[in-house]
């Protein structure tokens, strides 16, 4: 039997070789799964103990008004009611999302249709940079310059809803304009050239051929841009005012899921109530994220159809 | 109104959203820089911080936010770069669980990062008992970072054209001999853009360490490197405020009579580094490429 | 490909398996194929693929696009793996190579492979050729440069390049760079190489350059080419195999498939009837 035909029936380096990297490889990527099984398992194993083992009631737990985990209500159960938290999330986030996105595809617009080339040496840079700026750092500016301004205009101390939406706003900006100016870049450059040659007019052009071609991806762009809003936690619990109560006017101290988180988690003994309850708050954050997530995915496949 | 109306006005509103965004944006970098960089001084950048009097530093945090990138990059890349090769060399990229472990990443990536956080500070500090520390916060902060780190090299491997695989298996060398020396060297220069980029983002964050690298900075000896000595700054099982958990405190309680004053340097600091991991991803990319395809 | 036109194709070509060629007892075979298939999914991209190739002869492939002469190369080495499901036995030194048993890795080591475009590493020319010996095992650096030195004057690089070796190779033009990929393969010494289209995206001159190279080649290996460019194959292969809607037609020497096909289909195609 000759060397080659014995070499062809062992297995040689290279395979071996291979099968060690592929078993490498395969963990590493298994790890990161089981990280995201173990995040979503931990939570919500402590979220919903409030309910299974402090009895909490779901449904009051949601939509109950007062937030003061160390006190018992007047029925002799504690008050949980994270409706306030609930409601200062969506709002901060809507809030933020609803003034995002018109800058946004207005900003997107100019950058692709109006004046490309500025748009390519001067917008485009600095919105890059500024999807890296830390959101501390959004944090320290509407503390200092949003929260004043707000208590000059509507009096009060400043803290608030609207605040929080106005640092949100321009945190998300860059973000929701960046996407935004791909999706406009994606439509085929013929759709415009066909649409002029066609008599219409620049407006004409981009509102009935480019907006509507990439109405998915601003879609997309803007939900991206409201689930970072959602999950934020320093900037937003930096400005909101961090007042557990249910919100009444958008200028007065209120707080969100994730600013309530921050302050509380510390302050709180591990396994009692309290500690539980804010868990729960972190476990709605998750199922949200995922909410958010799936919105994202049925977006991108109606799209596609 | 006729259609030409229509066009100079939706014109007009679309200049004036544009600049309205330019004006924001030039104000938010404006106010930073001129707030922050007058207070950027040796001292201020080495000293370490008071509590109670004006004039700290914040010396111990921007060390403890290096040292933290480190630690974080040093445990986040291999596990990214596993994950990349397995996903865009390995798995079967019509499978249904290759398209689940997708979404997984996906889901990780959208999560809060005080969630991640919070699930750090459950796990690694109350029940494997590791403390605030260095530790606990490279890990959250690995957490936050390998799903876009695995993206990025994912992405930079698949634009390696397969031609470069096939050559490699015509010639008897494994898949994993071909990315190991032919496909990962052609695919560095984007590897590199993604790890810069990552580590702007990470030495920005603030929310996952909070609970988990902590909230305080006690006291460096720099003089002492033995990394088992509680004072010495290479110790990972040190409690550890970073530069962007600092500004946070110091806003939300902070009672030094210079809050202001060193929340503006110190996010004046952030956003330097953050530009520089910018500018440095692009040259870094394009210096490894030309060398890459240089004629020597 | 449906049923009917494989019906249409056996009309045609009224038995096909009668006009295949069979070498003789007194040659020698390097590799068979024996009712060979492949699958991409369900569909058949090519069957009953039976052919035997001659040590030291260059055997074109020729036939349309989409005739299966690719996939059919490509099986022979197996890089079709994981891509499509290639069904019967592949002969070389007595072994079915086209089972789980073989190591491919090995294999590939005998049965080398150039493709269409030239695909050269981003590393010195020096290190396109030296990287995968090095990887299989060979450091001494006297084998390392004689390697280098014979495998370019074979590909007939060396004269263009010897005094570049450690300049990267891509700054290489397309038919230097095809050049070189031929070097890096028989640097390995296999037995056999397999060249899919390795011509077809050169300039005139390259190309020709490409024909020389592997007319003295043939003296040490068994050589299967691919090719779309008819009058190449009359030029330098021995034996030509028409492929057409994944069967192949006819099997013959070169000079009787461009001279005398005993099929109305490979008359068509050489005539450039149809392709």
């Amino acid at each position: 039997m000759d060397e080659i035909r014995e070499s062809l029936l062992k297995q040689s380096k290279a395979s071996r070789k291979d099968q060690f990297g592929r078993a490498i490889s395969f963990s590493a990527l298994a790890l990161i799964v089981i990280v995201v099984i173990s995040i979503f398992y931990f939570v919500a194993s402590k979220g919903l103990a409030t309910f299974f083992s402090d009895g909490v009631n779901l449904w009051g737990f949601l939509t109950g008004s007062e937030w003061a985990p160390s006190q018992v209500g007047d029925n002799g159960k504690p008050l949980v009611g994270a409706a306030p938290m609930i409601i200062g999330s969506f709002l901060v986030t809507l809030l933020a999302a609803l003034i995002a996105t018109p800058f946004a595809i207005g900003t997107a617009v100019f950058m692709t249709e109006i004046s490309p080339k500025r748009g390519a040496k001067i917008l485009g840079p600095v919105t890059e940079l500024l999807v890296g700026i830390p959101s501390v750092v959004y944090g320290f500016i509407g503390l200092s310059v949003i929260v004043p301004f707000m208590r000059a205009v509507f009096g009060g101390s400043g803290f608030g809803i609207l605040s929080g939406a106005m640092v949100l706003f321009v945190m998300i900006l860059p973000t929701v304009t960046s996407m935004t100016v791909d999706t406009l870049r994606a439509v085929p450059r013929h759709y415009r050239e066909s649409a002029l040659a066609l008599g219409a007019t620049r407006w004409q052009m981009i509102y009935k051929v480019i907006l509507r071609g990439a109405t998915p991806g601003i879609l997309t762009a803007s939900v991206f841009g409201m689930a970072r809003a959602f999950g934020e936690a320093l900037a937003v619990q930096m400005v909101i005012g961090n007042a557990a109560l249910m919100p009444h006017n958008l200028t007065s101290p209120a707080s969100t899921l994730t600013s309530v988180l921050t302050q509380g988690i510390g302050n709180t003994v591990m396994g009692s109530l309290e500690n539980n309850a804010l868990w729960s708050l972190a476990l709605i954050l998750l199922l949200m994220s995922l909410v958010f997530n799936l919105a994202i995915r049925a977006i991108a496949k109606k799209g596609a159809m | 109104m006729n259609a030409k109306n229509a066009d100079k006005i939706a014109t007009g509103v679309l200049y004036a959203i544009a600049g309205i965004v330019i004006l924001i944006l030039a104000a938010l970098l404006g106010y930073i820089l001129i707030q922050g960089v007058p207070h950027l001084s040796w001292h201020f950048l080495t000293a370490p911080a008071s509590a109670f009097t004006a004039g700290g530093g914040i010396g111990i945090q921007l060390f403890n936010s290096l040292y933290l990138l480190l630690i974080t990059m040093l445990l986040s890349f291999p596990i990214a770069l596993g994950a990349g090769i397995y996903l865009n060399e390995y798995a079967n990229p019509k499978s249904k669980i290759t398209g689940m472990v997708r979404m997984t990443i996906e889901i990780l990536s959208s999560l809060p990062s005080v969630v991640v956080g919070l699930f750090g500070f459950l796990l690694f500090v109350v029940q494997f008992n590791l403390g605030f520390s260095i530790l606990s916060g490279a890990i959250a902060l690995t957490f936050f970072n390998l799903p876009l780190l695995t993206r990025s090299i994912e992405d930079a491997l698949a634009t390696v054209p397969d031609l470069q695989r096939e050559a490699g298996s015509a010639l008897g060398l494994s898949r994993w001999e071909t990315v190991g020396h032919i496909i990962l060297p052609a695919a560095l220069p984007s590897i590199v853009t993604g790890v810069v980029l990552s580590a702007g983002r990470v030495f920005g964050e603030a929310a996952a360490l909070i609970y988990t690298a902590g909230q305080s900075a006690p006291a460096l000896n720099f003089g002492d490197w033995n990394p088992f000595n509680i004072s010495s700054p290479l110790n990972i099982m040190r409690p550890a405020e970073t530069l962007a958990v600092h500004i946070w405190k110091i806003n939300s309680e902070g009672i030094m009579p210079d809050a202001q004053e060193v929340s503006a340097g110190a996010s004046a600091v952030l956003i330097i580094v953050v530009l520089i991991f910018n500018f440095s991803a692009r040259y870094l990319s394009s210096y490894l490429y030309k060398r890459l395809t240089s004629t020597k | 490909m449906t049923e009917q036109d494989m019906a249409a194709l056996n009309l045609d070509a009224e038995q096909p398996t009668s006009n295949i060629y069979k070498m003789g007892d007194d040659q020698e075979i390097a590799l068979s194929t024996n009712d060979l298939k492949v699958y991409y999914g369900d569909h058949l991209a090519l069957q009953d693929a039976d052919l035997q190739f001659e040590r030291f002869k260059i055997t074109s492939l020729i036939g349309a696009s989409g005739s299966g002469k690719s996939t059919f190369l490509r099986s022979l080495n197996r890089m079709n793996d994981g891509v499509a499901n290639v069904e019967g036995n592949i002969m070389y030194r007595g072994l079915d190579i086209n089972t789980k048993d073989i190591d491919v890795y090995e294999m590939r080591k005998h049965i080398g492979m150039v493709f269409q475009r030239p695909n050269p590493f981003a590393k010195s020319i020096y290190e396109n050729i030296t990287f995968a010996l090095k990887q299989h095992g060979i450091r001494d650096k006297k084998v390392l440069d004689e390697r280098v030195e014979t495998s370019l004057k074979q590909a007939a690089l060396w004269d263009e390049v010897k005094g570049d070796l450690d300049k990267s190779a891509l700054a290489l033009s397309g038919g230097q760079a095809q050049r070189l990929v031929i070097a890096r393969a028989i640097a390995m010494q296999p037995d056999i190489l397999l060249l899919d289209e390795p011509a077809s995206a050169l300039d005139p001159i390259s190309s020709a350059k490409v024909e020389d190279t592997l007319l003295e080649l043939k003296d040490k290996y068994t050589i299967i080419i691919v090719t779309h460019n008819m009058q190449q194959a009359a030029r330098i292969s021995d034996y030509t195999a028409f492929f057409h809607l994944g069967k192949v037609v006819e099997y013959d020497e070169t000079r009787k498939i461009f001279t005398r096909p005993k099929v109305q289909l490979t008359i068509d195609y050489v005539n450039g009837n149809f392709g």
